[in-house]
């Protein structure tokens, strides 16, 4: 076990420190730069920032400089927000992203799951159809529709909800609605494949001749293994709801990473991109491995590799 | 003499049992139905789908209204009509009301006009055009990567396979924004440039964000395909009939082709339909982030994101793309779901 956690971690550096130099040629590849789109930088004082940054240097240079200060945990500054390090931007944009993300996450368990076992245990009857109705609709509707929907019957016709920002519980609402949306869809459709997998092995017979209380068997029996597949599922799919959703926090204009990560983007950012980049990356390795690790506790005859 | 034992198997034949048959017994012997291929299977039981027919319907409905009526619909989607800016739905605007008593026809804006006086009808028809012209040719070339790459990568093993499936997880691993946004500035002037030579004039019209849309695709999104493809490839090669091949001296390509992908069509065919919606999906969100099609070309996701200003006084303008678009990867999907049923029954639940 503990063999096999190390050579994860091994392959996850690998894999982290590849996307990190991808990122960086590319990113340097394109046209434009952080400072070109500053009208009052005249020439001089653009090559004074330039060479400030280092961005004068040449690439392989600047590649070896911004390696060996990223090992040390230096990230260095943010060409656009000046004065700021990246690790401080991240450090104080991924709270609000991952708070509304991890109730997205939170949400979409707590009704995807049982959802999903119901119509698994009413197969074929009214109830499966109305949660394959629901779980359909949630997967095809696109979140910037849910969005808008919402903002226009909760936020502007009825106006119960606040519109933008984040701060009370009610500024939640919206937002986490329209974020859970299709991981409890999807999450429903998974739980219900793999629970009428499960409920039609021959344990679940023999638990059902044995006289085990349909509770028990569905949830100590048949839930456990049934879980596998969306525990797969999740492990990503945290990683990325709770680094904010762009469209989301556009639209509702939360102070959140993804926004961040998007204006960093077309700013030409360069240390901000890179800063955001490994830490989405790290964060979706990290979840690799966890889901690997959930997955031994959840059925210990799987055998790690 | 013995008794007969009724144990016995001694076969007894009599001098009957050599005659011709007569007819009644020649008609036990005809086939009653005919056989049924894997096609012909597979669409009787996608006719029996009611889902999926209905969403096959939808289908055409939407693909009928935003590949034919705009060529005979009056209005354009560039004209901007002065003056009958903002329009309701059915509502005319004063100079088209002198019109008609003058006793000429006008047809009215089903469902009015945007602010720069054109027609939404005709923008929404448009826009759904787009939508799926992106999402069927962007699936093609998924389709055509994705199931090579992965052919090739679960054919051949080995180191081949190790560093496909590395490629593929750093594509998973890169957040896919970060490429389409950089790879859309990159692509931005070498296409420019290319869309000057002759015989690509039609880039201008299409505009470079959308084939670069198509390029960043063609680069990112065969990996989910891919992995199917391998997956059920390495089952398929472990098959008589792939050592038979071979031993026969086919080429590996011909056993690929031939043989191994032949065999997967199914799987290939659901994966292709079930792609159709999600390169829509996506296509609608970079549009709505305005990083999709070029201006004045409509996009249901450019037009749902224009909408969302003015969506407390129009907001019919917002509604119209957004169900549209719903519905567009609604019946896709439904319709990916039946085929699935119909083609890939182990697939089933």
């Amino acid at each position: 076990m503990l063999k096999y956690i190390a050579k994860r971690i091994g392959l996850a550096l690998i894999t982290i420190f590849t996307v990190a130099t991808l990122t960086f040629f590319l990113m340097n590849m394109v046209p434009g730069g952080p400072f070109l789109s500053e009208k009052a930088v005249r020439t001089a004082a653009q090559a004074a920032l330039e060479a400030k940054y280092g961005l004068d240097k040449p690439l392989s240079q600047q590649y070896l400089t911004y390696m060996k200060d990223a090992l040390h945990g230096d990230f260095g500054e943010s060409l656009k927000q000046r004065g700021r390090t990246v690790t401080s931007i991240i450090v104080s944009k991924f709270p609000v992203s991952a708070r509304v993300g991890g109730l997205s996450v939170i949400v979409a368990l707590l009704v995807g799951i049982p959802l999903g076992c119901l119509a698994a245990t009413h197969r074929g009857k009214t109830l499966d159809s109305v949660i394959s109705v629901i779980s359909t609709c949630g997967i095809a509707v696109p979140s910037f529709v849910i969005c808008t929907l919402l903002l226009y019957f909760l936020g502007s016709k009825v106006k119960i909800l606040p519109t933008y920002g984040i701060g009370t519980w009610k500024h939640y609402v919206m937002p986490v609605i329209a974020l859970a949306l299709y991981p409890t869809a999807y999450i429903m459709r998974l739980m219900r494949s793999s629970m009428l997998d499960v409920l039609g092995q021959d344990y679940m017979r023999t638990a059902t001749a044995k006289g085990v209380k349909p509770f028990f068997r569905l949830f100590k029996h048949a839930l456990r293994n049934a879980l596998l597949p969306v525990i797969t599922y999740v492990g990503p799919m945290m990683a990325y709801t709770m680094t904010g959703s762009f469209v989301v926090e556009k639209i509702f204009t939360i102070p959140g990473l993804g926004n961040e990560f998007v204006s960093s983007i077309i700013n030409r950012d360069y240390t901000m991109i890179m800063g955001t980049t490994i830490f989405l990356a790290t964060l979706m390795v990290v979840m690799n491995v966890l889901v690997d690790i959930v997955y031994k506790i959840v059925d210990p005859r799987i055998k790690l590799k | 003499m013995k008794e007969p034992n009724a144990m016995s198997f001694h076969v007894k034949y009599k001098p009957e049992d050599f005659m011709p048959a007569n007819e009644e017994e020649k008609q036990s012997q005809v086939i009653m139905r005919e056989s049924v291929g894997f096609w012909q299977d597979g669409f009787r039981r996608l006719r029996k789908n009611k889902v999926a027919m209905v969403s096959l319907f939808v289908i055409i409905v939407i693909m009928i209204f935003s590949f034919i009526v705009p060529s005979f619909y009056p209005y354009d989607y560039k004209t901007q009509i002065k003056g009958s800016e903002n329009l309701h739905p059915m509502q005319y605007s004063e100079k088209e009301i002198e019109r008609m008593d003058a006793g000429e026809k006008v047809f009215p804006h089903v469902l009015g006009t945007d602010k720069m006086g054109r027609d939404y009808a005709i923008r929404v028809m448009m826009g759904s055009r787009i939508s799926l012209l992106v999402g069927l040719i962007a699936t093609a070339i998924i389709f055509v990567i994705g199931s090579l790459i992965g052919s090739i990568s679960a054919f051949f093993g080995g180191w081949v396979d190790l560093i496909i499936m590395r490629i593929v997880d750093i594509i998973y691993t890169i957040p896919d924004f970060l490429l389409i946004v950089l790879l859309s500035f990159a692509l931005k002037d070498p296409l420019a440039k290319l869309a000057q030579l002759p015989g690509f004039g039609w880039m201008q019209i299409v505009g470079s964000n959308l084939i670069s849309i198509f390029i960043v695709f063609a680069l990112l999104y065969w990996v989910g395909m891919a992995r199917m493809v391998r997956s059920q490839i390495l089952t398929l090669k472990e098959n008589d009939y792939v050592m038979a091949a071979k031993a026969l001296g086919a080429k590996d390509g011909r056993i690929i082709k031939k043989h191994l992908l032949t065999n997967c069509i199914g799987t290939l065919i659901v994966t292709t339909t079930l792609q159709i919606p999600s390169s829509i999906f996506t296509e609608s969100y970079l549009s709505f982030l305005g990083m999709g099609v070029a201006v004045p070309l409509p996009s249901l996701g450019s037009l749902a994101s224009d909408a969302i200003n003015g969506m407390i006084t129009f907001p019919y303008l917002l509604f119209a793309p957004c169900l549209l678009i719903s519905l567009i990867i609604l019946s896709f999907n439904l319709f990916g779901d039946g085929l699935r049923d119909a083609f890939d029954p182990k697939l089933k639940n």
